[in-house]
């Protein structure tokens, strides 16, 4: 099988000294970014993009690093849902649920040890997936003209909202914005300047990576000055053993695997993501198995159903990331932003070009999810420590850090307003329930999406009917129409029910 | 202040993103669409999203106190100022300031907060300079 010989390349890419290191640093940068409430995969991810960069780390390297730091976080986000009741980042919200009860009857060690195993079977079973499913995806892709191209990014923006959302018109004003911004600097096929206001540090356009860190990292900072001294992190953090015994496991396993291939599903259809691939295991294996009403007091697989679902989604995430070029949620956008700022455009051509990026990418994770798993079980006290690291001690760090990462890019401190200009753009949106990630996304792929309308229109002569001319783009555009009108339709009725999972558990999440 | 105000300033800005779009310069080959029409569709989802925003606005969000406002505005403020005076003054100075008043604001007493800024900017210093060999600012004293 010849998906097997390139897996075999790819852990030749993966097995050497640096690269090894690299994904151990990510494990463990990405399980405490997991770990500590406020900062999610994606702002972590985000963080670390501009710094792996003026490294001057090579593509693989770079992918290395990042994907490790995001399955790490990952794993991560359970250990303060089940210690604290508050989810280090958004997937690990329903971990809360049952993970804190177990840990008030003094079941801690066991809930961590189920919960990390059950990432692990997560992530595992949902990497296979990746590497049988990605190239099937990729032979579609390559049926693709550049209408198909442009239905395609107009589906990823139509569902990104995703099917939880309430209000697709913001979901859309975000989008316009990203691919607003996008649009200034010189146009690529004319070299015309547009939007500069004849200032020349716009001339290149905005540089993502500001964008990004500004909207993601500086942002939190801001919500955490806003809500300083509200919800202040107290509680004695007792463990005990991290075991749990082989019977409660295997009671455990039909829902972990029941939960992964839910997961695997959510993280690969666009507009659902890690979030609502954990919300739907935990759901759906309560309705299978909750015959005694256990779930939500304390039921082990209400704890490994989620954790397995979300990290299944991440790996199910990176399908349409690396096969399409287009992602599904927002950490796996950040990864796409990696991507492109190392100058290597994902997409199928991606599969056949950088053989050895893609598949020492995917050797990697399999082997930061075996490093995940060693360091998570026998370290989590270490993790579990690291947690009550005050916010007026974190969100600092996290700024500067913000600011070294996107100084080092080009030293610039025109770089460094801009950026604070998103974090305020960013903390405006937030407060106004308008989703980051269309923005995001918009700000990535809008050339790319303008180049691919008017490529396909030169070959029509301008003729707008191009844009319909196969099955394949009416299917997209069809799709794209009933992934935007769906979640209108269902989605207040979705989103009212994790609203009302999250308030059984306590939590506040923003 | 919500949702009506964030319509608003769409439409506002839809109509200046247009505008903007029509002065865009023509070069003489062009492709059937060229330079301006990519922004004119993006304007016009601006204008027509906004409008939707404006017509049927959520519950407006609980904005936070005058007195926690100006403090967001004077956070705003610091990160600017650090940008600026960045280059001039060396990454260390600068860093350590900016961190100890973020440590300050967010409830740390002002003893600590001061030597958490220091510490930040010494471990960054640390780690990604003299480690990792990224380049920070140099400012006169060379760190």
């Amino acid at each position: 099988m010849d998906v097997l010989t390139s897996l075999g390349h790819g852990f030749a890419v993966a097995i050497t000294f640096e690269n090894l290191g690299l994904a151990l640093i990510g494990c463990l940068l990405g399980t405490i970014i997991g770990a500590l409430p406020g900062l999610g995969p994606s702002n972590g991810v985000a963080i670390l993009i501009p710094l792996s960069f003026s490294l001057g780390l090579d593509a693989t390297a770079a992918l290395i690093l990042l994907t490790s730091v995001y399955y790490g976080a990952m794993y991560g986000g359970r250990i303060s849902s089940i210690l604290l009741n508050i989810p280090g980042d958004e997937p690990a919200v329903m971990t809360t649920l049952d993970g804190y009860p177990m840990a008030r009857a003094g079941k801690a060690g066991e809930a961590l040890a189920i919960s990390g195993i059950a990432s692990f079977v997560g992530s595992f079973v949902a990497t296979w997936g990746l590497v049988f499913l990605a190239p099937q995806l990729v032979k579609v892709a390559l049926l693709f003209g550049p209408a198909e191209y442009f239905a395609l990014f107009t589906l990823a923006f139509a569902t990104l909202g995703g099917i939880s959302s309430t209000n697709q018109a913001k979901a859309a004003l975000a989008a316009a914005l990203g691919l607003g911004i996008a649009m200034i600097g010189v146009d690529g096929q004319t070299g015309v300047p547009r939007f500069s206001f004849g200032m020349v540090h716009l001339y290149d356009g905005v540089n993502f990576l500001v964008a990004i860190v500004g909207l993601f990292a500086l942002s939190e900072v801001f919500i955490f000055l806003e809500h300083r001294g509200e919800n202040a992190v107290h509680g004695s953090v007792s463990i005990g053993r991290p075991v749990a015994s082989w019977s409660v496991l295997k009671y455990c396993t039909p829902a972990m695997l029941r939960s992964t291939v839910i997961g695997f599903i959510a993280g690969v259809l666009p507009g659902a993501g890690a979030s609502l691939g954990s919300f739907m295991a935990y759901a759906s294996e309560k309705n299978i198995s909750d015959k005694d009403k256990t779930f939500g007091k304390g039921d082990p697989r209400g704890v490994a159903a989620p954790e397995a679902g979300n990290n299944a989604a991440a790996g199910g995430a990176l399908v349409p990331m690396l096969a399409l070029g287009v992602p599904g949620s927002g950490t796996t956008a950040v990864l796409l932003a990696v991507l492109l700022s190392l100058n290597i455009t994902p997409g199928p051509l991606l599969f056949t070009q950088h053989p050895d990026v893609v598949w020492g990418l995917i050797a990697a994770l399999f082997i930061a999810n075996f490093m995940l798993i060693a360091m998570n079980l026998p370290l989590v006290g270490l993790f579990a420590r690291v947690l009550l690291i005050p916010p007026q001690f974190l969100m600092p760090l996290v700024a500067m850090i913000s600011f070294v990462g996107i100084y080092g890019i080009n030293g610039s401190t025109f770089d460094l307003l801009v950026m604070v200009i998103f974090g305020v753009l960013g903390w405006v949106l937030r407060k106004l329930d308008v989703p980051l990630v269309p923005v995001i996304m918009g700000v990535l792929l809008g050339n790319q999406m303008e180049a691919n309308l008017r490529r396909a229109l030169t070959i029509s002569n301008g003729e707008w009917g191009a844009l319909l001319h196969s099955p394949l783009s009416i299917g997209l555009w069809v799709l794209a129409v009933v992934g935007f009108v769906l979640p209108i339709v269902v989605g207040k009725r979705l989103k009212s029910r994790i609203a009302r999972a999250k308030e059984e558990a306590g939590t506040l999440v923003d | 202040m919500g949702d009506r105000a964030l319509g608003s300033v769409g439409l506002g800005l839809a109509a200046a993103y247009v505008w903007q779009a029509s002065r865009i310069q023509e070069s003489f080959i062009s492709d059937p669409i060229g330079p301006k029409g990519f922004p004119f569709i993006i304007g016009g989802l601006l204008a027509l999203t906004s409008l939707a925003v404006l017509l049927r606005p959520d519950p407006p969000p609980h904005w936070p106190r005058p007195a926690r406002l100006l403090e967001l505005v004077a956070a705003v403020a610091v990160m600017v100022a650090y940008a600026l005076f960045l280059p001039d003054a060396g990454f260390v100075i600068a860093t350590a300031i900016a961190s100890a008043y973020f440590s300050w604001r967010l409830g740390a007493p002002a003893m600590q907060a001061a030597l958490a800024g220091v510490a930040i900017a010494g471990g960054i210093y640390l780690v990604f300079h003299l480690a990792l060999g990224l380049n920070l600012a140099k400012g006169p004293l060379g760190f």
